[in-house]
């Protein structure tokens, strides 16, 4: 496969199963309060099995848990300048960065990988929420960009699981291009006439949520995620009204038309897979 | 009466004296025209001086005045035979996002602007310039309408961010905003953004991702104000001077960055000093990155305008 080595270096190959947790973790659910089991959880998708509550789960675990047998090619990402505004507020960008990379192993707040779904190519674009709130800078925009191309050079169909609190405020207006950047890219694909599919996980709000994420030809979101344009907080400081019951959560978006479907985590591989399979009747041979 | 901003009181000082001094010389007859004139000078220079060092927490507040023209002001000056147009054909007419069909020198275009209203009433009316989805789908239309006849788009940028709503999150904000950035990326015709006082955030970019984006030299353009920022990172809303520097919002570091074409100079003492002049400016700035693109077909126009943004902010301050 020459256009990868052209185009992007391939990462680290990784098998679904690391262990990740000590053995004997018992895990309180946030939602219900009750204890499971870590290799119950685990087996359940980070599903509580008690109450169904759909935990936070990391870029790594999302890509094992979506590409057939958890195998899949992580690809590196371009590099964009580090600190672009010399951004300090109670903390210098810098170090926030620093903190972030060493606590979650990623570069920045995105990871990308290519592999197969139920048989057909793909390409997913995870967002790490663990990383800085998954919040949008340069890094993320460009691999999202980059996602997009490598989806249109594999004629694979690109997928982006969406977390994130919003825009990465240190990177200042930086940040804001991200969303025309991003939207571009969602373009790259579709002119392509590739599917471009958006997956969006709790949270998904800002600048994130107002860009590639709302351009999906499919729209899915795993059950109650928090997903929104601007703050609940900022909404009810702004409206002084109650905000409603399941406001601004997946339930709550499909009831108003801005989903396609809410999709259990466990059903989600699945789903994909069939999708996919509907929507591409002129799949290429595989090169 | 003039509205000053809080570090404009000594500029405000001075002038009240050189009107004083005038009133007085015009009761008495008494010749004070040498007092005046140094007064005058004075107050001049103390413009001159204040408004060359504006601190990015002082832009903010000039972008923010509420003298400083505002979009409707643009149309009314540079745009004849301008003919409103309402609606996003599924749900309301949003009057925070005003535009339609008009002539810019003589070409037919379409302008679109987000007004923030000018006194109490309209300022009510516009919803302060804050839109919800439909005029985001306002927008989209009209900029797919003036692709349709190749008509030139023109938008003049002036919102605090989209409006946070309950009704506007249900109507699908975010996918409003999504659609007209890619309607403005997408558009076969030139699109001129002007940024002329605040481009706030989500709600700006979304009638601002044109070929050419320019902007005021006081206006400010920013992912989150000043107090939004200082309240999440400082978590403390009074740092919000701190916040606005560090954010690097003003019309020179974004074009430092390159995420902004060219900066308009504004009248001495800011444009609500002399609208007339600002609005002047703005006409000639929009005139001059207009003319280079009307010789690009659609297809140039369209993979120029993504190099672009696929290009941008590869840039960094030193
Ligand atoms: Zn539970």
């Amino acid at each position: 496969m020459s256009w990868l080595t052209e185009f992007v270096r391939p990462k680290i190959r990784t098998l679904l199963g690391r262990r990740e947790v000590p053995d004997n973790l018992w895990i309180q659910c946030p939602a219900c309060q009750q204890m499971m089991f870590h290799t119950e959880l685990d087996k359940n998708l980070k599903v509580c099995t008690h109450c169904g509550h759909h935990m936070r789960v990391t870029a790594q675990q999302r890509l094992g848990w979506t590409f057939d047998e958890g195998r899949f090619t992580r690809i590196e990402l371009p590099k964009v300048p580090n600190d672009p505004l010399r951004f300090r507020d109670t903390k210098r960008y810098p170090d926030r960065l620093k903190e972030a990379r060493e606590k979650t192993q990623l570069d920045d707040a995105l990871v990308v990988a290519h592999g197969t779904i139920g048989g057909h190519r793909a390409v997913v674009a995870v967002m790490a929420f663990e990383f800085i709130g998954g919040s949008m800078g340069a890094a993320v925009g460009e691999g999202i960009v980059a996602a997009a191309k490598l989806a249109v050079l594999q004629d694979a169909p690109l997928i982006v699981f969406t977390a994130s609190g919003g825009a990465r405020m240190m990177e200042g207006a930086i940040s804001l291009m991200q969303m025309p950047r991003t939207v571009i890219a969602t373009r790259l694909v579709k002119d392509a006439g590739l599917p471009f599919i958006t997956v969006l996980t709790d949270p998904t709000t800002g600048g994130v949520t107002a860009s590639f994420t709302m351009l999906g030809d499919i729209q899915i979101a795993e059950p109650a995620a928090e997903i929104g344009f601007a703050g609940a907080r900022v909404i009810e400081q702004t409206v002084r009204e109650k905000l409603p019951e399941g406001f601004q959560r997946s339930e709550y978006l499909l009831g108003h038309g801005i989903l396609d479907m809410v999709v259990k985590r466990t059903e989600l591989a699945a789903t994909l897979a069939r999708l996919i399979g509907l929507l591409r009747v002129k799949e290429r041979e595989a090169a | 009466m003039r509205h000053f901003l809080d570090f404009e009181k000594p500029i405000a000082e001075l002038e009240g004296k050189v009107e004083e001094l005038r009133k007085m010389s015009e009761a008495d007859g008494i010749n004070i025209a040498e007092e005046v004139v140094r007064l005058t000078e004075k107050a001049d220079r103390q413009l001159r001086s204040t408004y060359a060092r504006l601190s990015a927490w002082q832009k903010t507040q000039v972008a923010r005045h509420p003298d400083r023209p505002k979009a409707k002001d643009y149309l009314a000056g540079l745009i004849t035979e301008y003919t409103p147009l309402a609606g996003d054909r599924a749900f309301a007419d949003d009057a925070a996002v005003v535009g339609g069909l008009g002539r810019f020198r003589g070409r037919s275009v379409v302008v679109l602007g987000t007004e923030k209203g000018s006194d109490t009433e309209s300022r009510v009316a516009h919803n302060f310039g804050m839109a919800r989805p439909e005029g985001y789908r306002k927008a989209r239309r009209l900029i797919e309408l003036a692709g349709r006849f190749g008509l030139p788009v023109l938008t003049f940028v002036d919102t605090s961010g989209a409006f946070p709503g309950i009704d506007a999150e249900a109507r699908g904000q975010a996918e409003a905003i999504a659609r007209s950035i890619e309607a403005c990326l997408e558009a076969p015709v030139p699109l001129i953004a002007t940024i002329i006082g605040e481009g706030g955030s989500g709600g700006a970019i979304a009638l601002a991702a044109g070929d050419a984006v320019l902007m005021l030299e006081h206006a400010v353009y920013s992912v989150i104000s000043p107090e939004g920022c200082a309240a999440i990172l400082w978590k403390d809303a009074a740092q919000a001077p701190a916040a606005a520097e560090a954010l690097k919002l003003t019309a020179e570091d974004l074009r430092r960055l390159k995420l902004i074409d060219a900066v308009i100079a504004e009248p001495l003492g800011g444009a609500h000093r002399d609208p007339a002049a600002a609005v002047g400016a703005v006409g000639d700035a929009v005139q001059a990155a207009l003319q280079p693109l009307l010789a690009l077909d659609a297809v140039t126009l369209k993979a120029r305008r993504r190099d672009k943004y696929l290009e941008m902010g590869r840039e960094a301050l030193s």
